[in-house]
């Protein structure tokens, strides 16, 4: 859910290692981030409507991955993923890295860009004054 | 009372100012400051500014010990966060305002009890003034519970059945049986439905369908 850079890099991961991948947004413009050889299905869809989630075939998924812009959308969209049609693996993209430690404590699996760049960049940073 | 309004739109402000004047301690949480400086004029110092999915807006908005949270603005998705995130740092009874009525099953699956939704109120109101609808939801009840009516005609598969009989899912009852004079009778096995009776019963929300399907035979759905 969400073709932005992030989401697109992903389904095309997961394509290329044969995955079956259906990609949403709400925009079709956004589409344009995939590279002509991607194999997945394109879908113009709202993640947070779940007839839009049914018709893409929300029941039958094993993974669903959250990528749009707003924390609270991704948030909501996961939880429904979870609570209301059982998907196995989701995974939900969390900027504000307050919310994300509350997200994962209410079950969801989160990840943040945020604390996550920090971290990596503070030992890029500390690792490169001790050589 | 202390109560926290998430929103200062329409809704959030004349909330705030009716509670206001019955002496309960309000406090309005406002994104776009310059909204939330327009509420402070008329609302004085019960306005914050800040974004109430912020964990720290909302733990500085004392969410600790506030009685109830009502989260009342126009993005489903961002009331779904602020009683999240409210039920998460304390024990105030979380009210939503929905606008996706769908959106109601994951609230309840999430613990937020009680959800508001305009378009569900008007659709209720406009389904019984319909001739031709079976299935009316008539009120919202507790614990994912609901009270629903059911006008049968000849097609309906429980025509000739006892009420008393009908393969109901679990945890749902018939209550009353109204007949086509409107003369409401308390369900019995002495009685037989016959086309125009209404059935009047109580069901989980998830149910809907199955029940519809069940009693009027169709599955179409309007509303869910």
């Amino acid at each position: 859910m969400g073709c932005g850079r992030t989401g697109a890099a992903i389904a095309e991961a997961l394509d290329l290692d044969d995955h079956v991948v259906t990609i949403i947004d709400r925009d079709a413009t956004q589409f344009r981030r995939l590279a002509p050889e991607f194999n997945g299905t394109r879908v113009v869809a709202n993640g947070m409507d779940q007839k839009d989630l049914e018709n893409v075939g929300i029941s039958e998924a094993d993974a669903f991955v959250a990528v749009t812009q707003g924390d609270n959308r991704n948030y909501f969209a996961s939880q429904l993923a979870s609570e209301i049609y059982d998907v196995e693996h989701v995974l939900c993209r969390v900027k504000d890295p307050q919310r994300e430690v509350i997200f994962r404590q209410l079950g969801i699996k989160t990840y943040s860009p945020t604390s996550s760049g920090a971290t990596t960049m503070v030992a890029m940073l500390l690792g490169g004054k001790g050589s | 009372m202390y109560l926290i309004i998430a929103g200062g739109g329409k809704v959030g402000f004349f909330l705030a100012q009716e509670l206001i004047e019955n002496n309960h301690e309000v406090l309005v949480i406002e994104k776009d400051s310059a909204r939330a400086e327009q509420l402070h004029e008329v609302l004085g110092g019960s306005v914050l500014a800040g974004d109430a999915c912020e964990a720290s807006v909302l733990e500085g908005a004392g969410v600790g010990r506030a009685d109830l949270i009502l989260a009342v603005t126009g993005d489903d998705e961002d009331n779904f966060v602020v009683c999240e995130i409210a039920r998460f740092y304390g024990s105030a009874r979380p009210i939503a305002r929905i606008n996706n009525p769908q959106n109601d099953l994951v609230f309840k699956r999430r613990g937020i009890e009680t959800t508001i939704s305009a378009t569900e109120a008007i659709l209720s109101q406009i389904e019984q003034e319909l001739p031709d609808t079976q299935f009316i939801p008539v009120m919202k009840l507790h614990h994912g519970l609901e009270l629903v009516e059911l006008k049968l005609n000849s097609a309906s598969p429980v025509i000739g059945d006892s009420p008393m009989g009908l393969a109901l899912p679990s945890e749902s009852h018939v209550v009353l049986i109204i007949d086509s004079d409107g003369i409401p009778k308390i369900p019995s096995e002495k009685i037989h439905l016959v086309s125009d009776d209404s059935i009047v019963l109580i069901t989980r929300v998830e149910n809907r369908s199955l029940v519809r399907q069940l009693i009027i035979g169709s599955s179409q759905d309007l509303d869910t």
